[in-house]
């Protein structure tokens, strides 16, 4: 009986002090804006590692995204004779929430896994020792840059995601299943205002931050609770990173959308 | 010989989570020699290591860096004493990403503002040093373990510190280039009279290069003193380190049945 229960406590006590962690982490990050070294040529690094070469993944995603929408939204719209506001459905959809949640989802997998695995890295491999012996704040070094670079980096990268998507889905659209163009774009522009764009920068803004810190935060504690310091470690950060991330993302996606609906 | 002591190590215990790994370890490092840490693998001269570098925060006992505790350092007095060290770590600990020249020059960019000119100057006159000059831009996947180890010892010179911290300098390479790591800590030691602390389990390194050796087994200090008194030492484990001769088989046959059938054991 008391196994069970010790094992609840101790972990428990694990999650509590993780989240304690994850707290100054984000303090330590933050602060690193004001402390050496300077951060414009690693984080202008980062954009073009984690924006950049995110392009041709998210252009992918968001194309077939936009485009199968378009055809499930024609489908069910022209039952009820009202295929014109297909512009409208594909707009609203990508601009709210697929476009965010996509690019987050698709940041995770190909950059923040990289960030994981590298820092994951530099720990076992005493890196980040290193830093600290030479007076350099690692996190300053390591973690504000790509914070920084991720806040930049995924506005924009959702942004591209939304315009493809659209793009994607007026070509099935109005090129394949012969809807009314211009009733497509007027939809789109009627329906679409400032509120749904902002609704979805605010959530790229913030899942910006969870992906980074996250992402940062497990590669940078790669083995520390085990006390051990391999690759099976740095490969256990990276997936739990990316899990735990991905959640991240969709529960504050819920939660974005039904502070702001 | 009277030595002047820069770091003084005073009834330092340690722990990992309720794991005690140092008891009430003692010694004084003396300023301007080298000093050379022994033991065993597990005996916790790494975390002894971990500790004098800062990485590791004491617990009970003392650390005293010019009479101050290390221990009760704020972040910005460990900042400036870790300005004083350099350190070189067993792997090297070279940054992947970054090329010979920028992982030696990393501290002089952060620390300093001088011209990108002379940090080239000072970083090449490093490289020199260690004998890679020509390898400033090839990246650390590039070269060779020992030529990692070299390179991270350019990199804890860098800053010109006070005192070195080098960890198992001689592992992993063979006699030649390691008998070259000895003789670089002797030239630093002659020409700066910097402080050098070196953890190592090579003996034939250790004896070669120390001024005094502190043998370390089981968490606590077994002997120390010159390498005369060390070699001259009566305690038949430090006979037996530096004879290298295995430990007795022993076997305790409780823990071992007890290992073999668990809970059936103990309700016997």
């Amino acid at each position: 009986m008391v196994n069970p229960v010790r094992f609840l406590g101790a972990y428990v006590l694990r999650q509590v002090s993780s989240v304690g962690r994850l707290g100054m982490f984000f303090v330590y990050t933050i602060r690193g804006l004001i402390r050496p070294p300077g951060k414009f040529w690693p984080t202008l690094k980062q954009v073009e590692f984690i924006g950049t070469r995110s392009i041709a993944v998210i252009g992918f995603t968001a194309a077939f995204t936009g485009m199968v929408l378009a055809l499930q939204g024609y489908h069910t719209l022209v039952k009820v004779g009202a295929e014109g506001w297909l512009g409208s459905a594909v707009g609203l959809s990508l601009v709210r929430e697929l476009g965010p949640v996509l690019s987050a989802l698709m940041v995770t997998g190909r950059a923040g896994s990289a960030m994981a695995a590298e820092i994951g890295i530099m720990r076992i491999e005493e890196q980040i020792d290193a830093l600290e012996c030479m007076a350099i704040d690692p996190f300053s070094y390591l973690a504000t840059p790509r914070l920084i670079a991720c806040i930049i980096s995924l506005p924009l990268l959702t942004a591209f995601c939304d315009a493809v998507g659209i793009l994607g889905g007026y070509a099935v659209g109005v090129g394949l299943l012969k809807v009314n163009g211009g009733a497509f774009w007027s939809g789109l522009t009627s329906s679409v205002d400032w509120a749904d764009l902002s609704m979805g920068l605010y959530k790229s803004v913030c899942f910006s931050v969870l992906i980074a810190l996250i992402c940062i935060y497990k590669g940078y504690h790669a083995g520390v609770d085990e006390g051990a310091f391999g690759p099976e470690q740095v490969g256990r950060a990276t997936t739990s990173a990316v899990v735990i991330a991905s959640i991240a993302v969709l529960i504050s996606d819920y939660v974005i959308t039904s502070l702001m609906l | 010989m009277s030595m002047e002591n820069i770091i003084e190590i005073s009834g330092l215990n340690s722990f990992y989570d309720s794991r005690q790994v140092l008891f009430d370890v003692t010694f004084p490092i003396p300023v301007s020699r080298v000093t050379v840490i022994m033991g065993v693998s597990g005996c916790g001269k790494t975390t002894l290591f971990r500790h004098l570098t800062g990485l590791k925060r004491t617990g009970r006992g003392q650390i005293s860096v010019d009479g101050r505790d290390l221990g009760s350092f704020s972040e910005k007095m460990l900042m400036e004493y870790r300005r004083r060290i350099g350190v070189l770590f067993q792997s090297g600990a070279l940054f992947n990403s970054l090329s010979l020249t920028d992982n030696i020059a990393m501290p002089l960019h952060v620390h300093t503002d001088l011209a990108e000119e002379t940090v080239r100057i000072m970083t090449l006159m490093k490289l020199n040093m260690v004998g890679l000059a020509e390898f400033g831009d090839y990246m650390p996947s590039q070269i060779s373990g020992g030529m990692k180890k070299r390179a991270g010892l350019a990199r804890a010179l860098i800053m010109d510190p006070e005192m070195l911290f080098v960890d198992e300098p001689s592992s992993g390479l063979d006699p030649i280039t390691a008998a070259g790591l000895d003789r670089l800590i002797l030239s630093l030691r002659e020409t700066r009279g910097m402080t050098i602390v070196v953890v190592t389990h090579e003996l034939e390194s250790a004896f070669k290069i120390a001024d005094r050796i502190v043998v370390m087994d089981d968490g606590r200090v077994m002997a120390a003193g010159s390498p005369e008194q060390i070699r001259n030492s009566a305690d038949p484990r430090v006979h037996q380190f530096l004879n290298r001769e295995a430990d007795p088989y022993k076997m305790h046959m409780e823990a071992y049945y007890e290992r073999l059938l668990g809970d059936q054991w103990r309700s016997q």
